[in-house]
């Protein structure tokens, strides 16, 4: 029955939305932690809320869940208006930041709970329940207390507990953000795989760009209560909307002003990827030496300037080169640790950059 | 704080810790051993002296005579009803002042619950004696219903000692109840539960171990009032009052009743213990 029902949740994926927010404003007292937005959720689509703490993104995830009313707006699930329907009666299971296990009972009766709760019978309950457990990998856990259990495993118990009857939409409040690094990375394969295998609709809340960046089928960036770019991961780091987006997913050069008229050539607010700048010798690919520094356009598009290293970063599989230019300008260099470096790059070295003149693309400020 | 005490730490931790000990051993449970040691001593019919002569007939009288056996199985009663219906008052109260209560009120509320305990135990048990009386207040306000008021005897002890030991119960519960996170309730509600079912299978497993513990207060001190009985009791017999008109009479008779109510606070400490609510006293 489950695998159908993939099947039939995945068919008809393209069309249908599974969570619909117009409109939707949120005020805590004079506060206004969610502010008039609009965002849709596809079925079957994993979806992250992407920003910096205190941006509301949560408060959106309790306003879907039913944990919170909006003040003014609406909210639908599958199709359905259920802007004054109570959590109990939504179609939607959260798995929790702190993952609020029941201490009492043990992690067979957590994971059944939803069905416990349903009236469904105790045979069926517990087959369904082992089922999810085995779904996380967590067989031969059920009759331990979450006390008993890692971090790591509890993350799992959550998650089986909120797929155990295979809801419309999972809602997942940071919940990679209690585990260390390795089991972090380990998590997000395996939630983007169980995402996969069960074709359930997943809204994702996080302030970690690599989460939202590796596991999504698409992102909304959102900053004080409203989301600056909803779009494709490659799309909203390739191609931030604003400033903000541009800084805040990944790390970019951000030139403004004086300083982009200096180094792009033109006026207006760009960004640079810092992997998007190659390091070269100085006196290297612009035959002709750079006789009016700082900028000089290239044959192909390309755009080169030299500068002097002030800072360098080994950081495992890449090296960070903080560069400053004779205006007194800094960019940040990311290059992976493949081969050789040009001679020239040691500190206090001077060094030539060069990049693509479309890989310095202009956002709204 | 270091982790591992140096020698001259733990000769102050003694030092510090010595007086404490010495008057729980020497002044508790010294007295407590020499009342259970009394009990085996002998009364002389005449004079009232305690004699010391080392015999059993004391538990004797107290396991055969129907009248003793009558008394106790009184008192445990009425410390389980006092018990059963200040765990019924405390969960709503504690329920309203912990969770539906706004923050602002909950430490009024606290206060208003508290209060009570600063009065003098003498002078809430006569105005309950008043209140229960011919022309009492609780009579009055039954009157127009064609009831009566229960007059003085089991049920106004059950009532007052019921009232005196509420707040030692409405406590720990309260206590349990906001500790209790709210994410919890907030998962029942999202997995599908209704209010009555978070109730059920989220709250009350949680403040368990909060109502035994409140559980124990209300039942020894229920199990050991031999004063409120003589204010509204009646004709009432409970151990407390029975042991409390034997000390003058016969000494060692009283020490032997009173190990009744030490042996059924140390079972139901034992029972309790089983179910683990002293880990959160």
């Amino acid at each position: 029955m489950a695998e159908t029902e993939t099947r039939a949740r995945t068919g008809t994926t393209t069309t249908r939305t599974a969570v619909r927010l117009e409109a939707v404003t949120k005020d805590f007292g004079t506060v206004r932690a969610v502010d008039a937005v609009d965002l849709t959720v596809r079925e079957g689509e994993f979806f992250s809320l992407l920003g910096p703490s205190g941006s509301g993104k949560t408060t959106l995830l309790r306003l879907v869940a039913g944990f919170e009313q909006p003040t003014a707006g609406r909210i639908e699930l599958a199709g359905d208006d259920v802007t004054a329907t109570p959590p109990n009666r939504r179609d939607a299971h959260t798995v929790f930041q702190d993952y609020a296990l029941f201490p009492h009972m043990s992690v067979e009766q957590n994971v059944a709970y939803a069905l416990t709760v349903r009236g469904v019978r105790k045979a069926e309950r517990l087959a369904r329940a082992r089922e999810a457990l085995t779904t996380v990998r967590l067989d031969g856990f059920a009759d331990r207390r979450p006390a008993e259990l890692s971090g790591g495993q509890r993350q799992r118990v959550a998650l089986a507990r909120a797929l155990v009857d295979r809801p419309a939409v999972l809602l997942l409040d940071e919940p990679l953000g209690a585990l260390d690094l390795a089991l972090r990375q380990e998590m997000q394969t395996e939630l983007k795989e169980l995402q996969r295998t069960t074709g359930i609709t997943f809204l994702l809340v996080t302030h970690d760009q690599d989460e939202a960046l590796t596991m999504s089928d698409r992102i909304a960036v959102v900053r004080d209560g409203r989301v600056e770019q909803t779009g494709p991961p490659v799309e909203v780091y390739e191609r931030p909307a604003t400033a903000f987006v541009a800084g805040f997913v990944g790390t970019t050069n951000l030139l403004r002003g004086e300083a982009a008229v200096r180094v792009v050539g033109r006026p207006g607010t760009f960004s640079i990827r810092p992997e998007r700048i190659l390091l070269t010798d100085p006196a290297e690919p612009p035959a002709e030496p750079p006789a009016e520094p700082p900028a000089e356009p290239l044959p192909g598009g390309r755009r080169a300037v030299t500068g002097r290293i002030t800072d360098i970063v080994h950081a495992g599989a890449h090296t960070r080169f903080t560069i400053a230019l004779p205006h007194g300008d800094r960019l940040t260099v990311l290059r992976q640790n493949l081969d050789g470096l040009p001679q020239s790059a040691r500190l206090d070295g001077e060094i030539g950059l060069s990049w693509d003149e479309k890989d310095a693309f202009p956002v709204p400020s | 704080m270091p982790a591992a005490p140096t020698s001259g730490s733990r000769l102050r931790l003694t030092a510090l810790l010595a007086p404490p000990l010495l008057w729980l051993t020497l002044a508790y449970l010294g007295s407590l051993a020499i009342l259970l040691l009394s009990a085996f001593w002998a009364t002389d019919s005449f004079t009232s002296d305690v004699v010391h002569t080392w015999n059993t007939d004391n538990f004797h009288e107290l396991l055969t005579t129907p009248v003793y056996r009558t008394i106790a199985l009184r008192t445990l009663s009425i410390a389980v009803a006092v018990t059963v219906i200040d765990a019924l008052l405390a969960l709503p109260m504690a329920f309203c002042m912990a969770r539906v209560a706004g923050r602002r009120w909950r430490r009024p509320l606290l206060v208003a619950v508290l209060t009570p305990l600063w009065a003098g135990y003498l002078v809430k048990a006569y105005a309950w004696r008043v209140m229960l009386g011919e022309d009492g207040v609780v009579g009055a306000a039954l009157g127009p219903f064609g009831l009566h008021g229960p007059g003085y005897g089991t049920t106004a002890v059950v009532i007052v000692l019921a009232y005196l030991w509420l707040p030692y119960m409405i406590l720990p519960v309260y206590a349990a109840l906001e500790r209790l996170p709210e994410r919890l309730l907030e998962a029942s509600a999202d997995l599908g539960a209704g209010a009555w079912r978070t109730l059920r299978s989220v709250v009350l497993p949680a403040v368990r171990p909060a109502v035994l513990a409140g559980s124990v207060f209300t039942f020894s001190l229920s199990l050991g009032d031999y004063l409120t009985v003589q204010i509204v009791g009646g004709k009432t017999q409970l151990l407390g009052n029975v042991i409390a008109s034997q000390v003058t009479l016969d000494l060692p008779m009283a020490a032997a009743l009173s190990a009744v109510p030490v042996v059924l606070i140390v079972c139901y400490l034992a029972a309790v213990r089983r179910a683990g609510a002293l880990d959160s006293l």
